[in-house]
């Protein structure tokens, strides 16, 4: 895609540039992890729900097969087309084959992000097919020509003040206006008009029950229910990991998605898909796109548990202050960075550094992924398989080897300690890319060791 | 054209993991003391309003007061003094102007204030997304605790489309401050008959 390839650690640094938005970036997402904490705390069985949401997803991606066979059955006899893909070229072709086979070349899209994994928009574009993304956070990002920095919150990194300079651009709004309500009204009267004329409409999928082939798609603004319910044709797109096997278990997953998400007890539109309306086409695509590989790998199969709700993302301290497009890959933050390295081990070998391990993803996580463990073991595949960045690959020898021996870790530390108090610039320097930009801690005296030697041992 | 949907599935067998069990389905554990008082406490926290009238005369009345020289819809057959007749079965483009549309649901959930609405219930799908108000008329006998018990309403009842509606339309795109009426409606009110 671009010629000139950055890696996580450069893109942070460019993001890293304007101190004060990145402090803002920073509050803004530790905002949505507080209402998440409140949410998850008002359920005071929200550990069983995590509890069972993991086990059905350990379920299904168990009996995948058998799940995507009685999902396809189910959702023909409903009246659904239903398509297989074995990659983003293959989904890409037949969303437009569909399109084509109707004479459309206008549409409009919700949030969908097996849909921006495919690039799908860039492929229609390509095709002389106009689509427009309907999600306010999306549109904003695509007046922009930018990706999304977040699944949930597409233009997280945005201004108003850049959002209302946008508007004033491309929808006439008064400059400088950059108030959120006078926006969203303006943005309202220009998606409603194109709601209302185009004839094809897009959606992601949130879950796709194999008892009933009928789908489910969550959103707050109401605008995958606008699409769909107004346009002649329908196309809902998924990853084949997005099955559950019964209706009931949605209660499991949408108790657990929204508050982990942003906090709110649901979304205000839970839309269960099941039958194309009287007249209208519905078709599903089921995307494999490297999910069977991944499902393949016993270390890494497990992230495809993921729901994305972003609450990995939200909480990640590194995410938090690098930014969503620092990732240069669809899904960002933890998950991504355990997503991406499947599809290409090359390019993405620097996601799985992008991380300090500290496993607050994995614990907010609502259908227990260990992401933090996987984010490590990808970084042993990756040196070993010698894709990892030369610094990190170093980095990397030295601790397995100061970890290798007691000695030489007690002294490493006394050493470290030392450096840092005497010659922090050793440390806080340009080659050490831990403390790139990060103030550095408070010097301990002595080590956990020394100390507990001193004061618990003498007791 | 290759055959993607035998190369996945095959490739989905090869790989995926030994059988794990489906865990036993959940059951509401913490219940209200109140759940009716619940969901209208959550109701007005995401920005809809609930209403408690005696009978479908006090719905009329307070429609007209509050929504007066209105385009207004309805599926209720008890509100025809209030509503356009004759507004169904045309192209659903046609209801983008209407101002306020009242429609019956199934139940409502207490822990998030969602109402369960199934297309039969709406005329037809687009009609509660595309109005500029909606409204919601529920018995107060039927608001259950928790989604698992709304699962356990729905069970495996048949409909083409069916959704949750909690709130009016909203987005916190915009520097996560919260706007009603994004793309649907920009206020939700519930009635509830005691
Ligand atoms: S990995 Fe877990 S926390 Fe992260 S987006 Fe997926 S479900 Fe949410």
């Amino acid at each position: 895609m671009n010629t000139e390839f950055k890696d996580h650690s450069e893109l942070s640094d460019i993001f890293n540039k304007d101190e004060a938005r990145v402090d803002w970036h920073d509050e803004t997402l530790w905002f949505v992890r507080a209402k998440r904490d409140k949410a998850a705390h008002g359920i005071p069985e929200w550990e069983s729900l995590r509890e069972a949401a993991s086990q059905i997803k350990n379920n299904v991606l168990s009996n995948l097969h058998d799940y995507l066979v009685e999902f396809e059955e189910n959702a023909r006899k409903n009246g659904v087309t239903v398509h297989w893909a074995a990659d983003a070229a293959e989904h890409n072709q037949i969303v437009h084959n569909i399109l084509k086979e109707q004479g459309v070349n206008r549409l409009i899209k919700s949030k969908s992000m097996l849909t921006e994994e495919c690039h799908l928009n860039e492929y229609l574009k390509k095709n002389g097919v106009e689509v427009i993304d309907t999600d306010l956070g999306e549109r904003i990002v695509q007046l922009a020509e930018e990706p999304p920095s977040h699944i949930v919150l597409p233009c997280i990194h945005k201004k108003k003040e850049e959002i209302g300079d946008l508007f004033h651009e491309h929808l006439g709004t008064p400059a400088g206006m950059a108030d959120p309500v006078f926006l969203t009204a303006a943005a309202r009267t220009h998606l409603r008009e194109t709601f209302i004329t185009r004839k094809a409409a897009i959606t992601g999928v949130n879950f796709a029950v194999a008892e009933t082939g009928e789908f489910v798609v969550c959103t707050n603004e109401g605008n995958a229910d606008m699409g769909a319910h107004l346009a002649d044709v329908h196309i809902a797109c998924m990853g084949i990991e997005k099955i559950i096997p019964k209706r009931r278990n949605l209660s499991v997953f949408l108790r657990l998605l929204t508050r982990s998400a942003t906090g709110q007890p649901i979304t205000t539109y839970s839309s269960h898909f099941r039958k194309p309306r009287p007249g209208q086409q519905m078709h599903l695509v089921l995307v494999d796109n490297g999910r069977t590989t991944q499902l393949s790998r016993p270390d890494f199969r497990n992230s495809l548990k993921c729901i994305r709700c972003a609450a990995c993302m939200n909480t990640c301290p590194v995410y938090r202050r690098s930014g969503g497009h620092s990732y240069h890959t669809a899904i960002a933050g933890p998950i991504g960075s355990i997503l991406a390295p499947n599809l290409d081990m090359k390019e993405y070998a620097d996601l799985p550094f992008a991380s300090t391990l500290c496993g607050s993803c994995s614990n907010v996580c609502p259908v227990k992924i260990n992401i933090h463990e996987q984010l490590y073991k990808w970084r042993q595949v990756i040196v070993k398989e010698g894709y990892a960045p030369a610094k990190k690959a170093m980095a990397m020898k030295v601790m397995e080897f100061t970890l290798s021996s007691p000695f030489i870790y007690k002294n490493a530390g006394k050493a470290g300690r030392w450096f840092m108090k005497h010659a922090p610039f050793t440390v806080n320097n340009k080659l050490n890319l831990w403390y790139d930009h990060r103030e550095m801690p408070e010097v301990p005296k002595e080590s956990f060791g020394e100390w507990y030697n001193k004061n618990v041992k003498n007791d | 054209m290759t055959n993607s949907r035998a190369e996945i599935l095959a490739k989905v067998l090869k790989n995926q993991p030994e059988l794990q069990p489906l865990p036993a389905d959940l059951v509401t554990v913490t219940h209200y003391d109140n759940p009716i008082e619940n969901f209208k406490t959550i109701l007005t926290n995401i920005g809809g309003s609930a209403v408690n009238v005696p009978d479908y005369q006090s719905i009329q009345d307070y429609i007209k007061t509050h929504f007066p020289n209105q385009r207004i819809v309805s599926t209720l057959a008890e509100l025809s003094a209030i509503s356009e007749q004759g507004w169904e079965n045309q192209d659903p483009h046609s209801y983008e102007n209407v101002d306020l549309a009242v429609i019956r649901a199934h139940f409502g959930v207490a822990e998030n204030a969602a109402l369960w609405i199934t297309e039969d219930l709406m005329h037809q799908r687009a009609v509660p997304f595309i109005c500029q108000q909606l409204a919601v008329v529920i018995q107060a006998k039927d608001i259950v605790e928790t989604l698992h018990d709304a699962y356990v309403n729905i069970a495996d009842s048949v409909y083409g489309f069916g959704t949750f509606i909690a709130g009016p339309s909203k987005t916190a795109d915009i520097e996560q401050s919260l706007v009603l009426g994004a793309h649907g409606p920009k206020g939700m009110t519930v009635f509830i008959l005691d």
